[in-house]
């Protein structure tokens, strides 16, 4: 039996009758003179895993503290579920983080770690037991429950901050970089164990990190964000796919940039001139651009193909030789200077062993694209 | 283990003598028989007995504990909260000030802390006593205690503190249920060291006490000024005596926590 799809897409933020989770309502955060959140507006709905993807100090754990309430807005609003947070001191939201540097309290046993946060709430000791060994067998840390968190592995270490931060099962749980020590194979064992969670217990996540393949993975939607201002924010496949500006196609995975004029030939479909003396590229586009405006060709490296004849009917097809060859074991990925000096990068999978390739440094080779594969973008 | 050379031998040795030497000439003559401090006439502990006679040593002795263990504790709390505010209140307006007043009684003279606070007592008409000299003993160990707590605070990750509120906590939870656990061993030296300040202050307390009370330093002093007799060395020794069982049981706690640490270390590694 094959997997069984789900009649009804995950899409709340399609729906305008649905209530976001979150709101930002057009948040400045200022330290100082200078300005961390720059007027941002975002709504995040219930059960959603939203990543927030960006370089290093663009805001994403200052977004995420103003969440927490543990920093107040300069201006703006913060709405939970309706209600204006922004006065709601940290201990008194339905909102738990689980900290970049864990914050496990070294004086409690991970038992006592994972429920100081329930002994908080009026639940009764035999409930907090059964929940905390709840969490306990969900982490996978029943045998650590009473060991102090200086005796047990930093990955060990993640899962127990982890558990405490569900262990309250809030509204909204924050996680910033999470997963930032792990290696890459307990990271994605953790991941796939986040998803679980997050199925099972419905909870919403905000994730902040610095591994957009993290992101990708995870995900329902990313926000990828440069200097306190959202830039895009949609979900995976289109952020990967559809990229709204250079700057994000570049953020995101590896990108060719080919920059040129445009010219419509009618139907979104349009000819790009970008070097002299070579036949213009083909490609379309749901944007409009003028006659003659600047435009950037972005295409992925996975959509090229190489091969050593000029291929027929290809809607793009230029030439080069091939410069360098990055073999990445799964994946080859050849840099190709063309005639005009430009080097594009493409990708092809290995399916042959390496003695059996076909193709090796200064041989002349031809690159083609669809006019479909590659987006166009203003800027 | 490196083996000593002559050289630190003698260095050693000479290093500590230097420390030992006067005290032990002092204990030697507590057991001294003869009322002469100075010359040795047999082994004898019979002013140890007469020390459990002599009342007033005795009433100087109790008020001293007394005084010594609230104004030590007053000390602390006060310490503790003022070192907890200059850490933590971040920037706030008069801040460099107040932390320069904390400080301050550090660097005082004794002399002039002393009679200020004579000064205020009088002025206020309280009667000089067991109250004043506490109240002068919380005063001036309050900034030793407040140095030793916000030397350990600023170390203190306040990510933890912030996970504490983000449990559930109130502000005052958090710091009774993680901030308090935590800087324990500082607050509780700072508490030590109030305590040994307070137990040989001579120089204060001879400003703030009365004839109602009167503490041990001072009572030995004007009983030395008279001619030391022996008996001020059978209470000396005693004094040297509780002050080494206490630093050795206190480290000797400390070693075992250590130890008791590396075995659950060794333990975790092993499982
Ligand atoms: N308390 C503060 N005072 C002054 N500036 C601050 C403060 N907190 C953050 N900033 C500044 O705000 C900007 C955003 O910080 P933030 O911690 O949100 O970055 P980030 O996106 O989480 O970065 P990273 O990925 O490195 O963690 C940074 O330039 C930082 O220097
Ligand atoms: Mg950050």
């Amino acid at each position: 039996m094959g997997p069984v799809l789900q009649s009804t897409e995950f899409a709340p933020w399609n729906d305008p009758t649905e209530k976001p989770l979150i709101r930002f309502r057009n948040v400045t955060k200022r330290f100082g003179d200078f300005v961390a959140i720059n007027d941002l507006t975002l709504d995040i709905y219930e059960q959603e895993f939203f990543a927030l993807l960006g370089p290093s100090g663009c805001g994403k754990t200052t977004l995420m503290r103003m969440l927490a309430g543990f920093e107040t807005p300069s201006e703006g609003q913060i709405e939970l579920s309706g209600q204006d947070i922004v006065p709601v001191p940290p201990n008194k939201r339905a909102v738990n983080m689980m900290f970049q540097s864990y914050a496990l309290f070294p004086h409690l046993s991970i038992w006592d770690n994972i429920a100081f946060g329930l002994r908080r709430s009026p639940m009764s000791k035999p409930d907090i037991k059964a929940r905390v060994e709840e969490m306990l067998k969900l982490t996978r840390l029943e045998k650590f429950a009473h060991r102090k968190p200086h005796q047990i592995s930093g990955g060990q270490r993640q899962r127990v901050a982890l558990a405490r931060s569900l262990a309250k099962a809030p509204k909204l749980l924050l996680l910033d970089e999470p997963m930032g020590a792990l290696d890459k194979k307990l990271r994605q064992e953790t991941q796939f164990e986040l998803m679980d969670i997050q199925e099972k217990t419905g909870t919403t996540f905000v994730i902040v990190t610095h591994d957009q393949e993290e992101a990708m993975t995870v995900a329902s939607r990313v926000a990828v964000m440069d200097e306190g201002c959202l830039i895009q924010v949609s979900t995976p496949d289109r952020i990967y796919e559809s990229p709204n500006s250079v700057y994000v196609a570049d953020f995101i995975g590896d990108v060719n940039i080919i920059k040129g004029t445009a010219k419509a030939q009618g139907d979104d479909l349009y000819q790009v001139n970008w070097s002299d003396g070579m036949p213009p590229l083909n490609a379309t586009s749901e944007t409009d651009f003028s006659d003659g405006q600047t435009c950037h060709l972005a295409i992925r490296p996975e959509k090229v193909a190489i091969s050593a004849d000029k291929p027929d009917g290809a809607d793009n097809a230029v030439q080069g030789k091939i410069l360098d060859i990055a073999y990445l074991g799964n994946l080859s990925t050849y840099h190709v200077e063309l005639t005009s000096g430009v080097i594009i990068k493409a990708q092809t999978s290995n399916t042959r062993r390496i003695s059996r390739r076909s193709f090796t440094w200064e041989d002349p080779v031809w690159l083609s694209w669809t006019a479909t594969a590659g987006v166009l973008l203003v800027n | 283990m490196m083996r000593l050379s002559w050289f630190n031998v003698v260095s050693l040795t000479l290093g500590f003598a230097f420390l030992y030497i006067p005290m032990i000439i002092l204990v030697i003559y507590s057991f001294n028989a003869g009322k002469l401090v100075t010359v040795w006439s047999g082994f004898s502990t019979k002013w140890y007995g007469e020390l459990t006679q002599n009342e007033a040593f005795l009433n100087a002795a109790w008020v001293t504990l007394k005084v010594a263990v609230v104004s030590s504790t007053f000390a602390t709390v006060l310490g503790t909260m003022a070192a907890y505010v200059l850490v933590r209140a971040g920037r706030f307006t008069g801040r460099t000030l107040f932390s320069g007043m904390i400080y301050a009684p550090l660097v005082m003279p004794e002399v002039i802390t002393g009679l200020s606070l004579l000064l205020l007592f009088i002025g206020i008409g309280l009667d000089r006593g067991i109250v004043t000299i506490v109240l002068a003993h919380t005063t001036f160990s309050m900034c030793y205690v407040s140095v030793v707590v916000s030397s350990r605070l600023v170390t203190f990750d306040q990510s933890l503190e912030e996970a504490a509120l983000d449990l559930g906590c109130s502000p005052i939870e958090a710091f009774r249920l993680v901030t308090l656990p935590i800087i324990a061993p500082a607050v509780i030296s700072g508490w030590l060291l109030a305590f040994t300040l307070s137990l040989d202050d001579l120089v204060i307390a001879s400003f703030t006490s009365g004839p109602s009370a009167t503490t041990l330093p001072i009572k030995i002093y004007s009983a030395v000024r008279l001619g030391v007799s022996p008996e001020i060395n059978a209470l000396s020794t005693i004094m040297i005596a509780i002050v080494t069982v206490g630093v050795i049981s206190a480290s000797l706690v400390s070693k075992r926590n250590l130890v008791r640490q590396k075995r659950e270390m060794q333990a975790a590694e092993r499982a």
